[in-house]
């Protein structure tokens, strides 16, 4: 009765580790003896490295942990250089965007001034490990579809922290480097703006972020159960169908009277995953620089009831001509 | 018969759990067997009692549609219909229907000699859904803690069940459900992608191998799951952030009732920092 399901790797024959396909002209040497990995096995592969570095790496590397210290250290200060708070406190230390007065001004290093070289640090790094993902696809033959992804995550990033401070007029609007500051920056868009609930593109970019995670289960789910059938070969599947693709298949043409194929299951998870931060990031570069307040929006267009209000309408305190956010002159090194 | 070319050899009989022969039949694509008619009994009832409580409700327009669960005055009793009894109906058609759904997947993996992954995984969904309608309205006392059926409704309930508790973000576990969604969407972009990529190379290129998967990862990252690892790592990810979605909300209310934030003060005052300010 008891039926072997396919959960860990038991037994895991090693052998040489594999130094990969060879690289073509022009391109550097790999990095790093391979090694393995117990544990890693029991998933996956238990082989770690090698690894290719090239020029793109090594300078994406360099930018991304330029960006990381000067956010580290933006935080030590703030604890006055105190590294047992820094540890308390990590949680709630912010490197800060500059204040709304500064408008798109450069500020002074210490008044969100670091915070735009830690983001132009941040945002080379980014481009420059893209321009390293889709080279390395072309360099092994590939097709570039990881590299477009990624560019989706990254048109994300750049709304949040570029393109919609700059449709502000405001680097103050961008999004704070920090752990609970950065879900405060999340709280505090959305009751600006009327709840982000009642932004469509939010809702569309939510179903795409639970749809990915319902496909990645059924997905997994199903490979892992047709792997006694060698389901896990998908390439293999593809160009020559197997019983493991037909078992899969009629699992859920019977089950819900529609499958996918080998090849078409991973163009909808291409698509939600890709689906998912796109309209995400058109819903926040609307947000403010289009529509305002996303509950009146959508009372405007009849998709959700005018409450009852028993309030006086609230003042925004950021409109009062009289207040002017005061200037803190920089006190010099 | 809606049959694919090759489906007719594995139409066989058996694998049933209950009923056996009796229901072991196809209608067009769909397999019924005992679970596909208690499914779909419960999804009719269901659907018929929310289609009666839009009826009896302000308005048609789709996005305003919602059925609520009992006032809290009602506790954990029985609600007259429409205060809430209809809610209750629906409640229990719909976890009939989805237990049902379930079962009728293991009677299938059974047919066509598969593991039982798929249902096991959808039971985690199923038991999200029990945690945030059963049990933590249970623990906490009123059916009135549970959401409501309608599309921009259960919105307003999300939100306004989140700002009781000050800043939901700082619900630990909400913090890990949130970061195992990202997670989530992230595997699948780079699995998907790949294939894809492997499948679907340059112009006059060859259809590239499982080698030259690897070699991308390993190349780009110093590591590659493999072809078996990433489906074990993505169904992970995905139960893990159910998994979280589910304990996250159960612990508001039964097990914290004051803000999030306020939560963090045990690692900030933990004696280990020396004396404090």
């Amino acid at each position: 009765m008891a039926e072997y399901q396919n959960l860990f790797t038991t037994v895991q024959p090693t052998g040489p580790g594999s130094m990969g396909i060879p690289l073509p002209r022009g391109d550097s040497q790999r990095v790093g003896t391979p090694f393995f990995l117990h544990i890693l096995g029991r998933l996956g592969n238990a082989q770690i490295g090698p690894i290719y570095l090239g020029w793109l790496g090594v300078a994406s590397l360099l930018c991304g942990t330029l960006a990381f210290n000067i956010i580290g250290f933006n935080m030590l200060a703030a604890v006055d250089w105190n590294p047992l708070q820094l540890i308390r406190q990590l949680f709630w230390l912010a490197l800060e965007p500059p204040a709304p007065s500064y408008g798109l001004q450069i500020p002074p290093l210490n008044q969100g001034g670091w915070w735009l070289v830690a983001g132009f640090m941040l945002t080379t790094s980014l481009i420059l490990w893209w321009t390293r993902i889709y080279r390395r696809a072309r360099q092994l033959g590939l097709g570039t579809h990881v590299a477009w992804a990624f560019a989706a995550a990254i048109w994300l990033y750049l709304v949040c922290g570029f393109f919609r401070p700059i449709m502000m007029g405001s680097w103050s609007e961008a999004v704070p480097f920090g752990i609970f500051p950065h879900l405060d920056w999340v709280s505090a868009v959305s009751l600006r703006h009327g709840n982000l609930f009642y932004n469509p593109f939010h809702a569309l970019s939510i179903v795409f972020l639970y749809g990915s995670v319902l496909l990645f289960a059924m997905h997994g789910a199903t490979i892992l159960a047709v792997s006694r059938f060698g389901g896990e070969r998908e390439i293999e599947q593809i160009v020559d169908r197997g019983t493991a693709s037909e078992r899969a298949g009629l699992f859920w043409r019977w089950t819900m009277g529609f499958n996918a194929t080998m090849e078409s299951i991973h163009r909808w998870a291409w698509w939600f995953a890709v689906l998912c931060p796109l309209v995400g990031g058109i819903g926040i570069l609307l947000t403010g620089p289009v529509v305002d307040n996303w509950y009146l929006w959508s009372v405007k267009h009849h998709v959700v009831p005018a409450y009852i209000t028993s309030w006086q309408a609230p003042i925004d305190p950021a409109l009062l001509p009289q207040v002017i956010p005061k200037q803190v002159p920089y006190p010099g090194p | 018969m809606a049959m694919l070319s090759f489906e007719r050899k594995y139409r066989v009989r058996g694998g049933t759990l209950i009923g056996g022969d009796l229901f072991d039949f196809w209608v067009g694509p769909f397999y019924v067997g005992f679970f596909g008619v208690s499914t779909l009994f419960f999804a009719l009832v269901g659907t018929t009692m929310i289609l009666w409580g839009a009826a009896a409700g302000p308005t048609w327009n789709l996005w305003q549609i919602s059925i609520a669960p009992p006032d809290l005055s009602y506790g954990l009793r029985m609600a007259p219909m429409m205060e809430g009894g209809l809610w209750q109906i629906i409640t229990v058609c719909a976890l009939g229907s989805f237990v049902s759904w379930m079962l009728r997947q293991v009677e299938i993996c059974r047919k066509l000699g598969m593991g039982i992954h798929v249902p096991v995984a959808f039971g985690f969904a199923i038991f999200a859904y029990f945690t945030l309608q059963v049990i933590r309205p249970v623990l906490m006392g009123g059916w009135g803690h549970a959401f409501p059926y309608g599309i921009y409704s259960h919105l307003d309930w999300v939100s306004n069940t989140a700002y009781q508790y000050l800043h939901f973000h700082y619900n630990p576990a909400h913090m890990i459900a949130a970061s195992l969604f990202f997670a989530t969407v992230l595997a699948l972009s780079m699995h998907g992608g790949l294939v894809l990529s492997a499948t679907n190379p340059k112009k006059g290129e060859v259809v590239k191998t499982p080698e030259h998967e690897d070699t991308f990862f390993r190349d780009v990252i110093g590591y590659s799951v493999g072809t078996l690892g990433i489906h074990r790592l993505g169904l992970f990810l995905a139960l893990a952030a159910v998994w979280f979605s589910a304990l996250c909300i159960v612990i508001s209310g039964p097990f914290w009732t004051r803000g999030w934030p306020e939560w963090w003060g045990w690692w900030l005052n933990m004696p280990i920092w020396g004396h404090q300010v």
